[in-house]
């Protein structure tokens, strides 16, 4: 049996809860160590699709500032983290940009965009 | 010389909000000053998310959170000056500040909002042994190098203190190509929030040590490494638990304070605890009509918090310069009790309490299953129950006017029971 | 060909170096840092000692007093801050009185003025804050506050603008004795002089030893400090000792020239001569021993430690004159304190020698003993500040808020003769970093300036030395992924 354990970020107290998998119950985990039940939901999402914005930089040119802030406007499986990265890191922009632009369309196939998170 | 109903020193998130919240109460002239190139203060180098859930009811990131309050001021036409330091201001509300297109400009003003947030301690603050070599920054300078200016501090890194900008970095320096080889944290819980622990650290791997602070540094020219060592009840270090670390980097993330010197030169009486003036309800320091919001009165764990605090001081500088102030009426005095470091406001005045005031709060160490309890002498005038606090999170209570009234002595005290 | 070359660019080199730029010699300066000033003279107690601590006969002795009277005239020739403030050493007990009356017949030997021993009364009059357990002390009118770094610095460019060369990053590595004349090796490069003056501080034992065999030995002694926040003002408004043990003049409590407060130093002697770390240890000891003098100093409130290594030398005294083995090769070696304070009367005391080695000397008719004034802006009245920005509109932006230097100061000490290479370097010369934020808001800013100025990318903008890089590259650099590609498969299995 296959098991994890996950901090719960819902709230400050930040629960270990454990995901077990148990084909017996509904959901197809067993969860423990939650203080409350916001914390199902979130420890299974994140054992079986942990996803998160991802929040970084691309270069800028003609502009005072050399980068500029940019962000996915849903949030990407955790584990592309680093390839999406490598995307961003080869694109570079020209100003005037405005906040919400689309930089980079559905990058790696996820459906999920980055855009500008500041107007240049 | 020049004058204004109002002077916001700072155009960070608290300056910002506070001047904008002033217009829209019925102030004429607003002047924002900000020693930046562009308004927004830290916020322009927070790329990341989680800013906004409490005010916009949505999770954006600082530069977003930034560009609508910029916009806003904008479009309200209030004047504001950039680049420009502001040198001192005085009891009088002179304020006397010097930019390169200007010069030395002095102006004088009705009321005035201090909003210069805070800054990072530094290593010499904490006194951390070993040489003196370059690849030591503050956790924020860091972050400055790195978001606006696309630079890369250091390859192998190590971090000390579990701020939220020191996690924030550790992730944001993983994602740009670095190794963050370990947070080291003298406290038994980490100082920033839990999310962080887990979106920062956790996700990348990146070990967060509790209980051990660096011990030595090491290298001459740039660091080469670090001595960490586990510490005991009394902070000192456990002999025999030294290891060493091989880094290029130390990024320090050690707490922020307050940064009141200005604040000092208006004879704005400071609360030890907090390192920001002392305050009423309407944000107003002892000095009258100098009021003050944001980091600059203490050190937030949210900017929606600080927007909220500085519309409170933005607000009331209005009313103060339209003559609707009016005076004191009775004086209820905050007191921190069992497990509470410090509570802001340090007073209320009572019969000046529109609906409720929030009191905001930090515990002295960590908590579970407590109750946060507002006395006045023997009375209970609220009660929450807690099941889990700690110092990196700031506690609020809400405390209606109607409850006030029950304030018999002008003393409230909060208590961890 | 040089006629004299000098080596070591601290405060004794320096001051050598800038009282033969009198005269019409060729002269060359050899640093083997990025910056003059970057040994024991920037990290020391930085006291312009009266002159009691030295006993009767010795070169201190003889090098304290009048280098002490010469401060004055030569801080203002070069525009170098310096303060007369007076020193007290204190006594905790009867006995201690007896080792007063000592220091002051010692003094008196020494022909040092306006001394007197005082009571507890007078004591507290001068410092409020010091500990009520002190009997008496030992009151030194002539004893004053100097920045030691941006002395030598001063002389330096003095020294340049008056015809001296300065080599940095030139570590002499070999020394040959030709025909008449001395071939200095610096790594690939090599100059030659008539006449070679060793001031090379920690390192002039082996310097010596590069023409001579060893006739003395350095003996590295580290001292410890803290530098506590302009908030605490004046703590103390006089340089409070204790009374000297064998190992030193003790701990200390003094107010700096730029208004800080420190203590310091503890005295441990080392092996390392590079060994400029603080510790655990030598913080807590200064700690406690300078806690015996004044109570009420908050941990909180220090901003910076550092620790300096003085160069102690094994005769136990300064070591001055030509090499018995080696013709025109003089030692000017050992100078811890009073070496500060001595170093103006040392520098002419050498330049007698070489007079008598090279006959005599003819006066440099170009000579000018004043330096170009240093803009402080924050000194300035308001008048002048506006003045200054209409001519400048750099005077007009503040860089450095807990100093408050403006970008006019620092692009100043950037272009000046042996100018700032350096954050480090504009911190020496200008202050900004040595407030209570450490350069976390300047810093970035100062190297911005640094690189404009010098016509160089800010990735090479330098911390002191070659080797202490700031900025590692860019962001946004897909090569630096290749090692550590499994860290976002980082598993958290139970």
């Amino acid at each position: 049996m296959e098991g994890s354990i996950v901090t719960c970020t819902i709230c400050p107290i930040g629960c270990r809860i454990e995901v077990i998998e148990d084909s017996s119950s509904d959901s197809g985990y067993l969860v423990k160590g939650n203080k409350c039940n916001r914390g199902i939901g979130y420890a299974i999402t994140e054992v079986t699709n942990p996803a998160r914005i991802l929040t970084t930089t691309v270069k800028l040119n003609n502009a005072c500032l050399r980068r500029l802030p940019v962000r996915t406007d849903k949030p990407v499986p955790k584990n592309l983290m680093l390839d999406c990265m490598k995307v961003i890191n080869s694109v570079e922009v020209d100003t005037p940009i405005e906040l919400g632009t689309v930089i980079i369309e559905n990058i790696l196939s996820t459906g999920v965009n980055v855009i500008s998170s500041k107007t240049v | 010389m020049n004058e204004y109903d109002i002077a916001v020193i700072g155009g960070g998130p608290a300056g910002l909000a506070a001047a904008i919240e002033a217009k829209k109460h019925g102030a004429g002239t607003v002047l924002l000053i900000d020693r930046e190139m562009e308004l927004g203060g830290i916020l322009q180098q927070c790329v990341h998310n989680g800013f906004g859930l409490h005010i916009f009811r949505e999770e954006l990131t600082g530069t977003e959170y930034a560009e609508r309050f910029i916009k806003e001021l904008k479009e309200l036409r209030i004047e504001y000056k950039l680049d420009t330091m502001v040198l001192s201001i005085t009891e009088e509300k002179v304020i006397s500040m010097v930019n390169k297109t200007e010069g030395l400009v002095n102006i004088k003003a009705k009321a005035v909002i201090l909003a210069m947030g805070c800054r990072e301690r530094t290593r010499g603050a904490i006194n951390i042994p070993g040489t003196r070599p370059s690849g030591i920054f503050t956790a924020g300078t860091a972050q400055r190098f790195v978001n606006k200016e696309g630079y890369m501090v250091g390859r192998n890194i190590v971090i000390l203190g579990s701020g939220d900008i020191g996690m924030i970095m550790a992730r944001r320096l993983t994602l740009e190509g670095a190794r963050v080889k370990v947070v080291a944290e003298a406290l038994p819980y980490p100082g920033g929030l839990v999310r962080n622990v887990v979106q920062c650290l956790e996700d990348y791997g990146i070990p967060l040590l509790l209980n051990h602070t660096i011990v030595d540094i090491k290298g001459k020219n740039r660091i080469e490494g670090v001595t960490i060592a586990e510490l005991d009840e009394n902070r000192k270090p456990i002999g025999g638990t030294e290891q060493f670390y091989e880094c290029d980097t130390l990024l320090l993330s050690v707490g922020l304070i307050p940064e009141n010197e200005l604040s000092k030169g208006a004879d704005v009486k400071l609360d030890p605890i907090t390192g920001g003036p002392v305050v009423n309800e309407s944000m107003e320091t002892t000095v009258r009509g100098v009021f003050a919001c944001g980091n600059v009165v203490h050190v937030h764990d949210l900017v929606d918090y600080v927007t909220e605090e500085s519309r409170t001081a933005g607000r009331n500088a209005a009313r103060f310069v339209n003559g609707e102030a009016g005076g004191y009426g009775p004086v209820i005095r905050t007191k921190p009790g069992n497990g509470i470091r410090y509570i802001v406001p340090h007073f209320i005045r009572r019969d000046k309490v529109e609906r409720s005031v929030d009191l905001f709060m930090r515990v002295d160490r960590i908590f579970t299953d407590k109750k946060l309890v507002v006395k006045s002498g023997d009375i209970v005038i609220r009660a929450i129950n807690k099941a889990y606090m700690r110092p990196g999170e700031m506690e609020r209570i809400n405390i209606t006017a109607e409850s006030l009234k029950a304030a018999e002595n002008l003393s409230l005290t909060i208590d961890v029971e | 060909m040089y006629d004299i070359a000098v080596i070591g660019a601290g405060i004794t080199g320096c001051s050598i170096a800038r009282e033969l730029s009198r005269y019409n010699i060729k002269i060359l300066l050899i640093e083997k840092n990025s910056d003059v000033a970057d040994g024991t003279t920037k990290a020391n107690s930085a006291i312009v000692h009266a002159g009691y601590d030295a006993k009767p006969g010795t070169l201190k002795a003889r090098f304290n007093v009048p280098g002490a009277l010469m401060y004055e005239k030569l801080c203002s020739e070069l525009d170098v801050p310096y303060k007369k403030t007076g020193s007290l050493v204190l006594a905790f007990s009867p006995e201690e009185m007896k080792t007063i009356q000592k220091l002051y017949d010692q003094g008196i030997a020494n022909g040092v003025p306006d001394m007197e021993i005082i009571g507890k009364d007078k004591v507290h009059e001068i410092d409020g804050n010091l500990s009520d357990e002190v009997v008496g002390a030992l009151y030194a009118r002539n004893a004053g506050i100097v920045s030691p770094w941006e002395l030598a610095i001063a002389l330096a460019e003095n020294a340049v603008e008056n015809g001296v060369e300065l080599f940095l990053d030139s570590e002499v590595t070999r020394i040959e004795k030709m025909n008449g004349l001395y071939r200095l090796h610096m790594g690939d490069r090599f100059a030659e002089a008539r006449f070679v003056i060793n001031c090379a501080g920690l390192y002039s034992d082996k310097v010596n030893e590069m023409v001579a065999a060893p006739s003395f030995k350095i003996l590295p002694r580290r001292g410890q400090y803290n530098v506590f926040d302009k908030s605490l003002g004046n703590f103390v408004n006089t340089v409070i000792f204790q009374c000297p043990s064998d190992s030193g003049k003790g701990v200390l409590i003094s107010p700096t020239i730029h208004g800080n407060i420190f203590i310091g130093p503890d005295a441990e002697d080392i092996e390392d001569r590079e060994a400029v770390q603080t510790t655990l240890e030598g913080i807590s000891y200064i700690w406690e021993a300078s806690a015996r003098s004044a109570k009420g100093l908050k941990p909180n409130a220090v901003i910076t430690a550092f620790a300096g290594i003085r160069a102690r030398s094994s005769t136990d005294d300064f070591v001055i004159g030509e090499s018995k083995e080696a013709k025109g090769f003089i030692n000017v070696a050992g100078i811890e304190s009073p070496g500060l304070t001595a170093a103006p009367a040392i520098a002419v005391h050498v330049a007698d020698i070489v007079k008598g080695l090279m006959g005599g000397l003819e006066v440099n008719p170009g000579f000018n003993p004043v330096r170009r004034r240093v803009v402080r802006f924050m000194e300035l009245s308001e008048e002048d500040k506006r003045i200054l920005i209409k001519q400048d509109p750099r005077y007009g932006r503040i860089i450095c808020r807990c100093e408050s230097i403006t970008e006019g100061e620092i692009v100043d000490a950037i272009h000046r003769k042996a100018g700032a290479r350096s954050l480090d370097g504009v911190k020496k010369r200008v202050r900004p970093g040595s407030g209570r934020c450490q350069g976390s808001f300047c810093g970035p800013r100062v190297m911005e300036i640094l690189a404009r100025e010098l016509g160089i990318d800010i990735k090479d903008v330098v911390k002191n030395n070659r080797k202490s890089y700031i900025l590692a590259g860019e962001t946004k650099d897909n090569s630096l992924y290749e090692d550590i590609h499994d860290i976002a498969a980082a598993s958290r299995k139970v």
